[in-house]
């Protein structure tokens, strides 16, 4: 792995690592298996490049992004609370939904930002070398975002959201509005989602509406990689985890490119293969590692 | 002792093991003249013939390369790190296919100092010019050129006229999350309003919806044209089936389709797409400017026919279409 892959790593770590973050937020804390994620990241992505494309800042078509994040994930829960429909299915029909609806708001399916400026000028400009710029910037905001989170789930709205994803009933009973508190959590794990969407098109220089397939699973995958390396004993410590646990994902992929033994390389077809055979790597290596201790050390 | 043993074998093992993931790339020897890199956005057997092209190209002409080609599997925060993987290969060229990848190839190379004189070749890419690649396709500028996959629309709607001199209605199936559709589809209706014939889309999302679209058709329209969209050229034995048993003549903007039993195609052999784009790799190899080649469009159109599934879809092929044809399936 050069140096290049690895600085690659950590930038698409940092910035997906917000998608991340908000996948924690309805996985782990609201009990709610969002797929909504597919389609709000792109619905970021698209957002921020037609803003940005017509003239508007680019940092405040991050906010523009992340409004519109916040409603797809309002519209998911308002499916599940209002309408009785099942999370997993609500959030799927929003995702499907914003398909067609990203590629009305691009007027296309792909919208280029090549050569428009970018968020990431505003770092570029303050000294750093170009390839420094965007992990340096993705590494700020990602860590200004988990400590964010942190502080919110510290206040007692973030508690609701703890104790609505932990025990309803007990929560309905001290008076809480459990629907409120599940809209207002998968609206705010959209945002997040949408506006690592975002960042990520201005960073890759394009939006495009089959951006967000498979974001899921990278989210999903990122998290348990997180809690198993690195603990979810408190909330800070979980939140951090899930962040350090996309940059541990994406470093496993920048693995998988490089692999090649001498002359036998494996063709580029097994990409997935060795990204999950790391990743399996990654999570079994506490034990093995205790396993061996107990060998070598034999009482 | 036969603790101490154990441990030590252990250790070993465990720093050979190390060794042997860590450094084997350095025991590799680079031999080779050149070292092109690449990066497929999608194992497709179209974008899988274009490599397969450009590769065969440059081993005819005797050119030694060491490849290194990476595949994102569809999926753009891949695709990003492939870019970035191969500013670190820094390699003497760099190829992309198809445009989510090149997208990701030009935003990498402006990030990277180092990569600031590697040429960049894109190839399979439709627009250019709205995908950012280059501002002027006549002087793209930078390090940057390519060929363009631009379908030659008017040419394949010529062929269905030929087929169907009173053509009314022409149904055409596509995914409308591909750019590449969307604009050949616009090109299509363009070619509809000078040649007198309305235009029936059928979107699909996904593979799976492609049975239901091209039944959405029947009864609707007169032929069926598939455009090189990804999405419906991996499913077409789906529409193909729909075609047969009701009786509706199925073109293709492929030839690779024909073999699977549209009526005929006029077109586009992405073998020689990565053919072409071999030969203008050669060119940047032995010296010339990237900036001030061209972007090229495909050269060498061949129209393929497939006569087994044109009685089978009820439709009997004229004669000057038999006779200009460069291969017949029977």
């Amino acid at each position: 792995m050069s140096a290049y892959a690895l600085i690659g790593a950590l930038e698409q770590g940092f910035v997906y690592g917000i998608m991340v973050l908000g996948v924690y937020l309805t996985f782990r804390i609201l009990d709610f298996p969002d797929l909504t994620v597919d389609g709000s990241l792109p619905l970021g992505a698209a957002v921020s490049a037609v803003a940005v494309t017509k003239g508007v800042d680019p940092i405040l078509s991050l906010f523009c992004a992340m409004a519109a994040g916040f409603l797809a994930g309002t519209v998911t829960a308002l499916l599940n609370t209002k309408l009785k429909i099942l999370h997993l299915l609500a959030s799927i029909l929003t995702m499907i939904a914003l398909y067609s609806i990203n590629i009305r708001i691009m007027d296309g399916p792909n919208v280029s930002l090549l050569g428009s400026e970018t968020v990431l000028d505003v770092f570029a400009v303050s000294g750093f070398a170009g390839y420094l710029a965007a992990p340096v910037a993705f590494g700020a905001i990602s860590l200004a975002v988990t400590l964010g989170i942190i502080w919110f789930l510290h206040t007692e709205l973030g508690l609701c959201l703890l104790a609505t994803g932990d025990n309803p009933r007990m929560i309905t009973s001290q008076g809480v509005n459990t629907h409120r508190i599940i809209i207002l959590g998968v609206g705010l794990s959209n945002a997040l989602v949408a506006l690592s969407g975002a960042l990520v098109a201005q960073n890759q220089g394009a939006a495009d509406v089959n951006m967000g397939v498979g974001t899921i699973v990278a989210g999903l995958a990122s998290v348990i990689v997180g809690e198993t390396l690195f603990g979810n004993r408190s909330i800070p410590r979980a939140c951090i985890a899930a962040l350090l646990g996309s940059v541990v994902y994406r470093i496993a992929i920048a693995l998988a490119l490089g692999l090649k033994w001498g002359r036998f390389s494996f063709t580029p077809s097994d990409l997935n293969l060795i990204t999950a055979l790391l990743v399996i790597g990654a999570l079994t290596a506490p034990q093995i590692k205790n396993r061996f201790q107990a060998l070598v050390q034999p009482r | 002792m036969k603790i101490m043993m154990s441990r030590t074998l252990i250790r070993v093992l465990i720093l050979l093991t190390t060794a042997f993931l860590l450094f084997p790339s350095v025991s590799a020897a680079q031999e080779k003249e050149y070292q092109i890199s690449v990066s497929q956005f999608v194992e497709h057997p179209a974008l899988d013939a274009v490599l397969k092209g450009f590769q065969d190209y440059l081993a005819e002409q005797k050119i030694e390369v060491e490849y290194a080609v990476h595949n994102a599997q569809a999926n753009m925060a891949t695709a990003g790190q492939i870019a970035n993987q191969i500013m670190g290969e820094a390699p003497d060229l760099i190829l992309a296919i198809a445009t989510p990848t090149s997208q990701a190839i030009a935003q990498a190379l402006k990030k990277a100092p180092h990569m600031g004189d590697t040429p960049f070749l894109f190839t399979a890419v439709t627009d250019p010019v709205k995908a950012g690649l280059v501002k002027n396709l006549e002087n793209p500028g930078s390090n940057i050129t390519g060929v363009s996959d631009l379908l030659p629309v008017d040419k394949h709607m010529e062929m269905v006229k030929i087929f169907f001199p009173d053509l009314k209605r022409l149904g055409v199936i596509y995914n409308s999350g591909e750019a590449n559709s969307k604009a050949t589809v616009a090109q299509i209706q363009e070619e509809g309003r000078k040649m007198g014939f309305d235009v029936v889309e059928a979107t699909v999302t996904k593979s799976s919806e492609v049975f239901q679209a091209a039944k959405s058709l029947v009864g609707r329209v007169d032929a069926v044209f598939v455009p090189t969209d990804n999405t419906v050229v991996s499913a077409l034995e789906s529409a193909i089936k729909v075609c047969v048993q009701n009786q509706l003549p199925l073109f293709c903007a492929d030839v690779d389709s024909v073999a699977r039993g549209a009526v005929a195609a006029m077109g586009f052999d992405y073998y020689r797409h990565g053919y072409q784009t071999g030969a203008m790799a050669k060119k940047i190899l032995k010296g010339a400017d990237p900036g001030r080649m061209p972007v090229e469009t495909q050269k060498a159109l061949q129209l393929h026919l497939n006569l087994q599934y044109a009685e089978k879809m009820g439709v009997t092929v004229p004669p000057e279409i038999l006779s200009r044809a460069d291969k017949i399936y029977r």
